[in-house]
Formats: C-alpha cells, sequence, structure tokens
C-alpha cells in the first residue's frame, strides 16, 4: 500500500499539475501553504491570485473569470468555503451555472486543535442543498487526484472536500476509476452494507475487515459523490443487504446519512444507522482523540452495523 | 458632445422611464425609484460609449456590465431592449411566470446581461474577475459596474474596492448611483456612509463626483475613467431616485412599491410632457 498522504496535499499535486491547461486558475484567500494552493502558485505565478482574507470577494472574483472561459480553482478551509460564502456560492455561481470549482480543506474534525470554529461539520448538508451544485468529497490521495481531473473537465460548478490529516490510500488498485456520481464497492457482502464518505472510508474497511471474523460480511461502498448520488449502488446495496449504515466526518443531519436515507426512504425501506457526529460542534484536541470521542470509529460502525442487521424484518 | 447628440441621449433616457413604467404596470411590480435614477446613466453607456454588439451578445471583446444592484432591471431590460437585444414587446411579459425576464438581472436567461446580480453586494466582485481576466488575457474592453448607495454597506463591496486597486484595475469603471435613499429611509438615516469621496480616496480610487441626470457629464466622466491608468475609477453619480416622477422623487416607499391605476395615470403624464419639452 502506498504511503499515508493527506487529501489537501494529493490536491496541490493535481492542481499543479492541471496547471498545464492554460485555462485553468487558482484563487486563495491567504491559506495557500495550508490549502497547498501554493504548489499551483508557486509553478504558475501569473494564474494565481492570493485574494487576501476575503472569501465572498474571492467567488465573485471567480465567478467573473469563469465568465472569459477560464477555470478557476478557489481554495480556503471548508468553514469558510461552504459555511460564509453560502450566499455568493448560491447566488453567483450555482445559479447561474457558473463553472468555479471551490475547495473546502481542513473539513470536519480531524483540524484537531483549531476547535470547533474551524471544524466544519455541515459543509456537504450545505453544498447539497444548493440545485445544480456537484459535491465531491474523496477519500484518500489518488482518488483526490482523480477526482481533481474529473471536475475540471466538467462544466459547472462543484464543492471538492478535503481534510488536513493524512490517510490510507484504498483505491490504488487495477481497475479503480474515478466517475462523478458512481460509487464504488471496496468489498462485497451480504449482510448489510457501510456506505462511507472521505476518511471515512478507510475505517469502514477496518471494520467490515473486523465483523467478517464473526462472520458478518458487509458491503463497503465509497461514496464520494454526495451529489449527485448514486442512487442506484444504494437502492442495490438495499435490495441485496437489507440494511444500510451511513459513515462520515459531517453532523448526521443534512450530510451523507440524510442523502442516503432520502434515498432509502423512497425506493426500498431498510433500516439506516448513521455513524457521523452527532448534531453537535466539534472541540480542540488531538485529531485523532477526537475522532474516538466523538464516536467516528470502527467500534461505533460496528456496533450500528449489528443493530442494523437485527432491525431486518 | 454636442447639444443636439446631448438632447438625445436625454430622450433616450426618457423613453426608458416611459418603457420601463409600462413593464412594472404589465407586471404589476417592479422597482422603479432605483431604475429610473439610472435612465440617464444608462442612456450614456449603452447609446454612446459601450463597445457592443447587439446582434451577438457574447462577443468576447465586447465592454462588459454589471448591474450590481441587480433589482435595478426597470433601467436594464428597457435599454437592453431598446438597443436591439431582444424584442420590446417581450418587456410586457417582465415577472411572469413564463417569461425569460425575471425580477433581478440574469445572464443566463436575457440576452446582453453579462452576469446574475440580485444578492447586493456580489455583483461587483464579479466584475473585478471581469476586469482581472481582462488584464490577464490581454484583452482591451472596459468592464463598468453599477453599485447603489445603500448596497455599499454590503461588507463584500469594500473588499473588491481594495482588490481593484491593489492589482491597478484602471480598466474598470465603477459608477456609484447616488441617490441617497434605500428602501428603509435615507442613506443619512439607515447607515449614514459620511464622506464617500474620502473613503473612495483613501482606498486608491480615481474619484469623479458628477450630476447622474446630465448627459454630458456621464459621458465626460466615463472618457475620464477610461483615460485614466494605473488605478480604478469611480463615478459618484449624484441622482435623484424616482427620477421625473414628482410624487416618487427622493422617497423610499416608491423603493418596489406598485403605482395605482390614478398614480400610474399621473406619472405617464409627467414622463410624456417632459419628453415633449425634450423632443421640442
Amino acid at each position: 500500500m502506498a504511503d499515508k498522504i493527506a487529501t489537501r496535499h494529493a490536491y496541490g499535486e493535481a492542481l499543479s499539475e492541471l496547471g498545464k491547461e492554460p485555462n485553468v486558475v487558482a484563487l486563495d484567500a491567504d491559506v495557500s501553504t495550508c490549502t497547498m494552493s501554493c504548489m499551483f502558485g508557486e509553478k504558475y505565478p501569473d494564474r494565481f491570485y492570493n485574494v487576501g482574507i476575503a472569501e465572498a470577494n474571492m467567488v465573485g472574483i471567480a465567478a467573473g473569470m469563469s465568465t472569459l472561459g477560464q477555470i478557476p480553482f478557489i481554495h480556503t478551509f471548508a468553514m469558510f468555503a461552504a459555511g460564509r460564502t453560502y450566499d455568493q456560492i448560491r447566488n453567483t455561481l450555482a445559479y447561474p451555472h457558473l463553472n468555479v470549482k471551490v475547495v473546502g480543506t481542513h473539513a470536519g474534525l480531524t483540524v484537531g486543535e483549531d476547535g470547533a470554529t474551524h471544524q466544519c461539520l455541515e459543509d456537504l448538508g450545505l453544498m447539497r442543498a444548493i440545485p445544480e451544485m456537484v459535491v465531491i468529497c474523496p477519500c484518500d490521495g489518488n482518488e483526490t487526484k482523480q477526482a481533481v481531473r474529473a471536475i475540471a473537465s466538467y462544466n459547472g460548478p462543484c464543492y471538492l472536500r478535503l481534510g488536513r490529516l493524512a490517510v490510507d490510500v484504498v483505491t490504488e488498485f487495477p481497475g479503480y476509476k474515478f466517475e462523478i456520481g458512481k460509487a464504488q464497492s471496496l468489498k462485497d457482502g451480504t449482510d448489510a452494507t457501510i456506505i462511507a464518505t472521505g476518511i471515512m472510508v478507510q475505517i469502514a474497511l477496518k471494520a467490515a475487515a473486523e465483523l467478517e471474523k464473526e462472520n458478518i460480511n458487509v458491503r463497503v461502498l465509497n461514496m464520494h459523490t454526495i451529489k449527485p448520488i448514486d442512487k442506484d449502488a444504494i437502492i442495490n446495496a438495499a435490495k441485496e443487504t437489507g440494511a444500510i449504515i451511513t459513515a462520515e466526518e459531517h453532523n448526521v443531519l443534512t450530510g451523507l446519512g440524510s442523502a442516503v436515507s432520502e434515498v432509502v426512504t423512497d425506493t426500498v425501506p431498510v433500516p439506516v444507522l448513521k455513524v457521523g457526529t452527532e448534531d453537535t460542534f466539534g472541540k480542540s484536541g488531538n485529531a485523532e482523540a477526537l475522532m474516538e470521542r466523538f464516536g467516528l470509529n470502527k467500534e461505533n460502525i460496528i456496533e450500528k452495523v449489528k443493530k442494523s442487521i437485527s432491525m431486518k424484518k | 458632445m454636442n447639444a443636439q447628440r446631448a438632447r438625445e441621449l436625454g430622450g433616450i433616457a426618457q423613453n426608458l422611464r416611459i418603457t420601463g413604467l409600462k413593464m412594472v404596470q404589465s407586471a404589476h411590480s417592479g422597482h422603479i425609484g432605483g431604475a429610473f435614477s439610472l435612465s440617464e446613466i444608462m442612456s450614456v453607456l449603452y447609446f454612446e460609449k459601450m463597445n457592443i454588439r447587439p446582434e451577438d451578445p457574447q462577443w468576447e471583446d465586447r465592454d462588459r456590465f454589471v448591474l450590481s444592484k441587480g433589482h435595478a432591471t426597470v433601467a436594464l431590460y428597457p435599454t437592453l431592449a431598446t438597443r436591439g437585444f431582444f424584442p420590446i414587446e417581450d418587456l410586457s411579459t417582465f415577472r411572469n411566470i413564463d417569461s425569460y425576464l425575471s425580477g433581478h438581472a440574469e445572464m443566463k436567461h436575457v440576452p446582453g446581461v453579462d452576469m446574475s446580480t440580485g444578492s447586493l453586494g456580489q455583483g461587483l466582485s464579479t466584475a473585478v474577475g471581469m476586469a482581472l481576466a481582462a488584464k490577464q488575457l490581454g484583452k482591451k474592453y472596459t468592464t463598468y459596474a453599477i453599485l447603489g448607495d445603500g448596497e455599499i454597506a454590503e461588507g463584500q463591496i469594500w473588499e473588491a474596492f481594495m482588490f481593484a486597486a491593489a492589482h491597478k484595475l484602471d480598466n474598470l469603471i465603477v459608477i456609484l448611483d447616488s441617490n441617497k435613499v434605500q428602501l428603509d429611509g435615507t442613506i443619512e438615516e439607515i447607515l449614514n456612509t459620511g464622506d464617500i469621496t474620502k473613503k473612495f480616496l483613501s482606498f486608491g480610487f480615481h474619484v469623479i463626483s458628477i450630476d447622474g441626470h446630465d448627459v454630458q457629464q456621464i459621458a465626460a466622466a466615463i472618457d475620464g475613467g477610461n483615460a485614466t491608468e494605473g488605478k480604478p475609477t469611480i463615478i459618484i453619480a449624484n441622482t435623484v431616485k424616482g427620477k421625473g416622477i414628482s410624487f416618487m422623487e427622493g422617497k423610499s416607499k416608491w423603493h418596489g412599491k406598485t403605482p395605482n391605476d390614478e398614480e400610474f395615470k399621473i406619472a405617464f403624464e409627467e414622463l410624456y410632457n417632459k419628453n415633449l419639452k425634450l423632443e421640442g
């Protein structure tokens, strides 16, 4: 297995590679050495703009540039990328369907010590509530690189959620292909399905391996695209395994769990149990310790898998 | 500009008011006050100064226009229709459920609109983006943006001002529709913005203050902005909200209110009378 790498670092490499396309431009709001957009800036200083600590203005500038056929990638922490500029993204990017890519790094609890003000646990919900928005949350460095190329080829507004921590690479296998809106099965199973996104994918795989020892065979779906969500994969999971557990580093309200529930209740109603933060703010602390404290761990997934199986009719 | 051309542009402005008022009458809604303060400015921009091709609205070297105060479609749509971007008859469908002429400016649906606006404070940043892209791509067009004077209470406007000056966007001309009145009252009552000339100067702009209903002054200010190098221009256009209709002038209640039948009658009479004088 390849070395651990943070999705934001893989992103920085992918973006600077994408810079070969002359119409790609990058903007950052004074956190480029954290979002890693600085890597693009070093290589293409003429197409890199640090707008200062002014996220709303950054969205608008990108919108204007996109009308000239440029493809702006804009960067800041997820809290400000999705939270502070919600209105700008909704009205000035998404409504006119402008070709701007919003990249929010340092999403979720794994920001760690900086604490609740910087731990965005609502961005997936905010962004998927906007019509026509594409919302992507890659699980590892390899997937991030492919996702960057995919959203660059897609003509329209996208939100890309990235993390601070180095994570395992779980998608580097033959036949892996990133396609917007297409979940991948990383492990097959019949007793239940864990649908995970972002950093929770690797934790879901560990939970699945442990359950295997108890003869519980779960399917693991990597739901990298939160919107448009892969309805077929969810419906098949509901039909074929009869129970679903979602896992996300995000509030269980409005995020992946909600998105999956919406599909399931409309089609094949089966239990959907959710692992995520329980409608609460985060707190300061070591990232791994926070994941344990808030139940974003293997144990919680295993417990919810067993509970969901007991709820099957 | 000679006196004859000035009279023509004044006449066009007055006709934009008449066309705009008809639109509001058909729609039974729309923002009259902050549209009529803009009539002369729109006339000079679209019929004298801007480099545009109505038959090719997406022409890549056109001058750009962003109506940051996106509710002033009662000024923008009559201007675009009169200039030939779309049929003037369509204005009677304004705000109708099946019409492409929405309440606020929309780039995806209305030919000639360069940016969708409506959420105040956001349009200026997009104009800055267009000006920045022109610099980067070596294009020579000018980007114009119209702000409301109430709108500048939005913090994002000042983010955009700082950026435009820092990046020396001398291809950007901002026009402030300084009609001194916003939805809930006067600027002075709601949030007194103080000495805006000093503020804009300190933000690094070339500042020109004019009578925003004098077409010659508007034209000269735009020329001055286009000739300025190394810094963006802001034209403080001193205007009257609801200009041209006596009972609306300077009144905040006519920000978005629709006149009743009697009021429409008086308003049309006043506009037509003024028009006859201009033509005579």
